[in-house]
């Protein structure tokens, strides 16, 4: 297809582009959404998404794409869009995003592709996460794909972890023709798309969709085996003939706020309590078995101002919670939680009480939570992160009446791995050390990336790490350089 | 020529992509009412098991994920041994299970192995169902060249499991019931007191069993300075740190069960917070037990009905 074609396809000449407004994801009404577990973004229909990829300004040098942490081919396969060729789009998005169903939904698109599109700088960017959203579900309902395979290698790769970086890892190294293995601790493959987050913002029936695709490619998949419990590092480069091994166990132990109570019946962690729901389905108690507390009429706080946090407290309101707050320590702005969550959660009725921190969980004397007692917080100077340091306000301690607090503060890195495995290195804070750019380890064919690497981040950062893990390890099994 | 792989979408089932073995049970048999062996194909477990480490299983696709106690491993045939008390409706449906049947999700092992050296003399206490978890325990002590002495305790002679194992390797083995109805009357910790009382030089003091035992062992030996380790069963789920349900109130700080124990210094353990915690979900157990007994009662009551229709002959 020549350039001029592909220009001839959009009717919507260049200047005019800016004036046609980002068209609205349709999604479930707040009242209704609020009390169910089903997604909350409908999608767009072929023809929502063929006007929204009109918009594109199909810039010369697209930064959208730079900005990519998988390098996703944006202008090219919202061309593809623009011209109809709606299974063309999907195989482009495709070569880069082995889980664009996945990512369609989950990325922060305004830190990422869209933060960088031309059109944001005056009026609102190119809604990719939505097309790229539109495209992976479009194929799909309507279609089979072609995956091109590399010539068998005779080489076996080893993935620990069956979050989004060792899917990405999985995916790229089929296609290079190397035999690969995914290995998961839990029972379910999927990692944080499975235990973390919920069926309302992602499906589950999508992420084992999207996990079948690659089954079809040829990964294989063992679940619960948690490598260095169940095997070790070495025992898989030694005893099983992998010749390398990449880690992406993810971000691992919760972190607690260390004030007096945590230990009160109705304290959970963010993680606990999401697995409860995603994993266990504990929602559908008694028909599954794994149980929770009632909700229902329960005044539910969630701590933390980041996707996590949003997750759980979401969660507590379709549980059947009367009033659920989010307390966070420092003002929206600083919310690390994707925007369109928060949006959402304003619109669904959650309370968000900035500048508040709880310092001790009151209890009725019998072991269960009653209230959290808060303090109100004022910004101060900027501290480590480049955020304002929040710092209480004398005299301005009030008890929230509660029957569950969630903690989502953050997680520290889960120790298992790396306390298995001689001579893998790991910096002061007990994460794994990786090279930014080969993602290689201090041990010989072991590579590493995503959170058990950076700490806790996002889902396509953890594709971005597993990328470039792909691409080294495919160097290394090519030349055995190390 | 590799041949092109073709993906379609149209036939994913909306059942999960697995890809773990099948932990079949190769055998089954009670050993005391209501505790049942069993042993179970698990090559990769069986291969790393070592003592005071515990699986997490769960029977089938609706299913809870429980913790529960090795007894033994056999690295050659590729199994393991698990032992299952019938409390709530997992275990008594697990405990229904039988030789050919097959458990969905096994796994392990978790947790920290037990801290094996020669101490000296150790005391070795296995209260109800904890005995199966001490018992290698106790073996791996005695391998190392500890006098190893064994107390083994229950509430009736029914429920005295796995004594003659414990015996072959103790130094002496004391059994107590609590109503006398099977060597003495009394508890484990009547025992402990008296070797403390005669002035047996102890060194160890390992204690798994039911939560009062083990406070109670902790209280015993606190003011003798006697170094003593419980092993702890909190409420569990993923078993590798991530959800921190099982953290434990240890010298004042959180600490993971799953991770950092399951065994820890008893005199540092905060019981109360434990059977505080362990009681979270009372009301939805006893939920799922009530529906699982109806379940049963009706199953058996079809049973019945359908074998009268047949001519009786049961």
């Amino acid at each position: 297809m020549s350039p001029t074609v592909k220009q001839s396809m959009n009717p919507v000449p260049i200047k005019d582009r800016i004036k046609v407004p980002r068209q609205l994801m349709p999604e479930q009404p707040a009242e209704a959404r609020a009390h169910n577990f089903e997604e909350v973004n409908l999608g767009y229909d072929a023809e929502l998404a063929k006007r929204e990829a009109q918009r594109c300004l199909e810039c010369a040098k697209p930064t959208c794409t730079d900005n990519c942490p998988v390098g996703v081919k944006v202008k090219e396969f919202v061309e593809l869009i623009v011209a109809g060729d709606f299974l063309g789009a999907a195989a482009k998005v495709r070569e880069d995003n082995v889980l664009p169903a996945i990512t369609g939904r989950v990325c922060p698109q305004e830190d990422q592709c869209e933060g960088k599109c031309l059109l944001s700088k005056k009026v609102k960017p190119l809604g990719i996460g939505y097309l790229e959203r539109f495209v992976a579900d479009f194929e799909k309902n309507h279609g089979t794909a072609i995956i091109r395979k590399a010539p068998l290698t005779g080489k076996k790769v080893a993935v620990v972890g069956s979050g989004p970086s060792g899917l990405t890892v999985a995916g790229d190294l089929i296609q290079k023709g190397h035999q690969v293995r995914v290995f998961e601790a839990l029972h379910e493959i999927g990692g944080v798309l499975v235990y973390g987050i919920p069926e309302f913002r992602l499906p589950k029936q999508i992420v084992r969709e999207q996990i079948d695709t690659m089954r079809q490619m040829g990964v294989e998949f063992e679940t619960d085996v948690v490598v260095g419990r169940t095997v070790t590092i070495d025992e898989l480069l030694e005893e099983e003939g992998y010749d390398a091994v990449y880690i992406g166990t993810g971000a691992g132990l919760p972190q607690f706020m260390g004030i007096p109570g945590e230990h009160l019946n109705g304290v959970y962690s963010a993680n606990e309590f999401l697995t409860r729901i995603n994993l266990m389905k504990a929602y559908k108690f008694p028909v599954y078995d794994e149980p929770m507390l009632d909700l229902h009429g329960k005044n539910v706080a969630v701590i933390g101002g980041g996707n996590t946090a949003l997750d759980a407290i979401r969660s507590a309101l379709r549980l059947g919670a009367a009033k659920a707050y989010v307390l966070y320590r420092r003002s929206e702005a600083e919310m690390p939680a994707r925007a369109e969550e928060v949006h959402h959660a304003q619109q669904e009725g959650i309370d968000f009480q900035m500048l508040t921190a709880p310092v001790e969980f009151l209890s009725d004397g019998k072991g269960w939570l009653t209230a959290a007692r808060c303090v109100r917080m004022e910004l101060g100077e900027p501290d480590a992160s480049g955020r304002r340091r929040p710092v209480p306000k004398a005299g301005s301690e009030f008890d929230l009446p509660l029957s569950v607090a969630v903690i989502a503060i953050g997680t520290s890195a889960n120790p298992i791995v790396q306390s298995t495995t001689p001579g893998l290195d790991t910096n002061k804070r007990g994460y794994i050390q990786a090279s930014d750019e080969t993602q290689r380890t201090s041990r010989k064919g072991v590579f590493a990336g995503g959170d058990i690497v950076t700490g806790a981040a996002t889902v396509i950062l953890a594709m971005g790490a597993g990328r470039r893990a792909a691409h080294s390890i495919h160097a290394y099994l090519t030349t055995g350089e190390w | 020529m590799i041949p092109d792989t073709i993906i379609s979408w149209g036939n994913t089932l909306s059942i999960p992509v697995r890809g773990a073995p099948v932990f079949k049970i190769i055998h089954a048999q009670f050993l005391a009412p209501g505790i049942k062996r069993f042993v179970i194909e698990a090559p990769r477990i069986a291969r790393k098991q070592q003592p005071g480490q515990f699986v997490i299983l769960r029977i089938y696709e609706e299913g809870e994920r429980i913790p529960v106690t090795i007894e033994n491993s056999d690295p050659e045939q590729g199994t393991i041994n698990i032992v299952v008390q019938s409390a709530g409706k997992t275990t008594n449906l697990l405990n229904s299970l039988e030789t050919g049947d097959s458990i969905l999700d096994v796994v392990g092992p978790l947790g920290k192995p037990s801290e094996i050296a020669n101490y000296g003399t150790v005391v070795v206490v296995g209260g109800g169902v904890g005995t199966a978890m001490a018992y290698p325990t106790a073996a791996a002590l005695k391998r190392a060249g500890n006098r190893v002495l064994s107390i083994v305790g229950a509430r009736n002679k029914e429920l005295v499991i796995l004594e003659s194992e414990m015996r072959a390797v103790s130094d002496a083995l004391m059994t107590t019931t609590d109503d006398g109805s099977y060597a003495d009357k009394g508890f484990v910790t009547d025992k402990l007191r008296q070797l403390i009382q005669n002035g047996t030089r102890i060194d160890l003091v390992v204690a798994v069993g039911p939560l009062v035992m083990m406070k109670a062992i902790a209280e015993l030996t606190r003011p003798e300075r006697i170094r003593t380790v419980v092993s702890l069963n909190p409420i569990m789920i993923d078993g590798t740190g991530m959800c921190g349900g099982c953290r434990v109130l240890i010298d004042g700080k959180s600490e993971f069960a799953c991770v950092d124990g399951p065994e820890f210094d008893a005199h540092k353990v905060d019981f109360s917070v434990l059977v505080q915690r362990n009681a979270m979900y009372r009301a939805a157990e006893q939920k799922s037990m009530e529906e699982f007994q109806r379940a049963q009662a009706k199953a058996h009551e079809c049973a019945v009905t359908s074998s009268v229709r047949q001519g009786g002959q049961r």
